[in-house]
């Protein structure tokens, strides 16, 4: 029994033009008062959600925090990799977050919840497998590219320390795929024909969003704090991943590494960033044990479901 | 309606499709129950983090046996050594340019009649970046050779093979048969911190299967591997031993030294050149 609006505890959720943010939403929407927040649109999301289109930049987004005095704050919104300039995904990544925590902490926040990528971890021929929390972040290293994405990890995480009242858990999920996931994984699986790196085909990980959508869920309502990835124990192949969604492999030529970095960067895919190639062709395996036990979550949704869903779009379409 | 869709969502693909379709023509019963009996924990589409695929293992067995029996006709003694459960590593001298020997080693144990295993092999750093055999040795269970995936191989009580030489070992000349280099300390501590059983293995005639005389190293560096070697370019059936040692076990000392450590690798050292001299003295002849 959900209690009156102005009983219950308020929830900013960044990014609620996404799938992701918005069955977000709708489990916590029972229990807490929502706030949604959009960089791109305003998103309507029913009479009890209040809905805004803002940049966290603007002085606009600290009356938010003035009105609301929100309690907890889940920030899924972020411009992907695939999206807009680099200086453009540094601002509303990296200086957006940095403006978002700040004010979290002036306006008495009590739990933050910041979602960010297993991609920060970098894709090298030489990753092991089951990549745990521990490990160095070197994609900034390896591609410019995702330099936002480990900036705002870096900078969650001195807000981690330096502000244990904000109560910070930082995700780091695998490939989110499922209904309305625009990321690049997702449109891969959904399309009839998909590049390949020729003789590469990478380990990979998927999570369903609903079950990414419970972790957010069952990590907001618990107190744990830190730094977890999130991944199902299980793997599969992106061929075969391709191939079990009734997706054609497109082999891009791989060697020498030149090559395909060129031939991608003239094609300029979107679909196909050239800086991800080496997620396509090394694998990047993450170990999301920590974040099962601690939160006693365990994803419901198997490889198979996901790739059925996948399958039965293409079908339909 | 249904009657349609059911089939067209269980139909994989054509890759997965080809897997299928060998491992329904070439593998053998015998080697599809022999592979079952060696479960691994795999995902739910028959894959491990690290790669290995069930089919891909069973297919990749089938096609080493003739190589194991005819090419090479192996001679293995020892390998009920090889404790039949719990993290073990199987620490060998590495020869031959190809890395054939830990090959043979893997599909001993796992055609053994009594509680078979199918071993890891950790396998050179430049391996991941070669398009197609990459993949293809993870799919039938090599592994990166990194500390990290050993010690998560232990700790889900794999047995692991390691070759303490590297590189130093496999690329090294025809003159230098036999001579067993460097061997690093990784394994030592790996043995030590997973309480894993040490069997230490003596390969006779891989150092005869592409001798060497030479190395391009310009060419290597350009081609950015450890070695281009002047060799046959075939790879010769010479006959190939395997010696298995009595299993050793080290226990762990958090105040242990370097120097004891060495001592300890030391040990192993010695056992290995002792099986090796024990198969060139069983040698009849070479080929």
């Amino acid at each position: 029994m959900s209690g009156s609006a102005e009983n219950r505890p308020t929830l900013l959720v960044t990014g609620a033009g996404g799938a992701l943010a918005q069955q977000v939403i709708q489990r916590l929407r029972a229990d807490y008062r929502i706030v949604a927040v959009d960089f791109r649109e305003e998103v309507w999301l029913g009479p009890d959600v209040a809905s805004y289109r803002v940049d966290f930049q603007k002085r606009g987004f600290e009356d938010l925090f003035r009105r609301y005095r929100f309690d907890g704050v889940v920030h899924l919104g972020r411009i992907m990799s695939s999206q807009g300039t680099r200086m453009s995904r540094y601002n509303a990544n990296v200086l957006g977050t940095d403006r978002l925590l700040s004010l979290s902490d002036r306006y008495g926040v009590r739990r933050v919840i910041v979602l960010s990528t297993y991609h920060v971890y970098g894709a090298n021929a030489f990753n092991p497998a089951l990549i745990d929390e521990s490990y160095p972040l070197k994609s900034a290293g390896l591609s410019m590219d995702l330099v936002d994405s480990v900036e705002l990890e870096n900078l969650a995480t001195i807000y981690l320390w330096r502000n244990p009242d904000l109560n910070i858990t930082i995700l780091r999920p695998c490939n989110i795929v499922g209904p309305g996931v625009r990321n690049t994984i997702s449109n891969l699986l959904a399309s009839h024909n998909a590049p390949v790196m020729a003789g590469f085909s990478p380990m990979m990980q998927f999570i369903h969003s609903e079950d990414m959508a419970r972790a957010i869920e069952t990590a907001y309502r618990q107190p744990h704090t830190g730094i977890f990835n999130v991944a199902p124990q299980d793997w599969v192949d992106y061929r075969d991943a391709l191939e079990a969604c009734g997706c054609r492999p497109i082999p891009v030529p791989s060697i020498p590494p030149m090559l395909p970095r060129t031939l991608l960067r003239a094609l300029n895919m979107r679909r196909f960033p050239p800086y991800l190639m080496d997620f396509f062709k090394y694998p990047v395996i993450i170990d999301g044990r920590q974040f099962a036990q601690r939160f006693q979550f365990e994803p419901e949704r198997r490889l198979e479901t996901i790739f059925r869903y996948y399958r039965e779009l293409r079908y339909q379409s | 309606m249904l009657s349609v869709r059911i089939p067209l969502y269980l139909n994989p693909g054509p890759g997965m499709k080809l897997r299928q379709y060998l491992k329904k023509r070439i593998v053998p019963e015998a080697v599809d129950r022999q592979v079952d009996r060696m479960r691994k924990v795999t995902g739910s589409l028959g894959h491990d983090p690290w790669g290995f695929q069930e089919d891909a293992a069973k297919i990749g067995m089938t096609l080493v046996r003739p190589i194991h029996d005819y090419w090479f006709r192996v001679d293995s003694r020892g390998e009920e050594c090889v404790p039949d459960e719990g993290p073990v590593l199987l620490v060998a001298n590495h020869s031959g340019q190809l890395p054939l020997d830990g090959l043979m080693i893997g599909y001993t144990l796992a055609n053994r009649a009594r509680n078979p295993r199918l071993p890891r092999a950790m396998i050179e750093r430049f391996f991941p970046t070669v398009p197609w055999l990459g993949n293809l040795l993870n799919q039938v269970g090599a592994v990166l050779g990194d500390p990290a995936n050993c010690a998560r191989m232990l700790e889900n009580g794999e047995a692991v093979i390691i070759f303490p030489e590297g590189i130093r070992g496999s690329g090294k000349p025809y003159r230098e048969r036999y001579q067993l280099k460097r061997f690093g300390s990784g394994f030592m501590r790996l043995a030590m911190e997973h309480n894993a059983t040490v069997v230490p293995v003596g390969v006779v005639g891989c150092e005869e299967t592409m001798p060497a005389f030479g190395n391009v190293r310009p060419l290597a560096r350009w081609l950015g591997v450890p070695y281009v070697p002047v060799a046959a370019p075939v790879v010769l059936p010479s006959r190939v031993l395997l010696r298995f040692g009595e299993p050793m076990h080290f226990q762990p000392d958090p105040e242990m030294t370097e120097e004891t450590m060495a001592r300890h690798v030391d040990r192993v050292r010695s056992a290995i050149s002792d099986l090796i001299d024990q198969g060139l003295s069983e040698r009849e002849r070479v080929f």
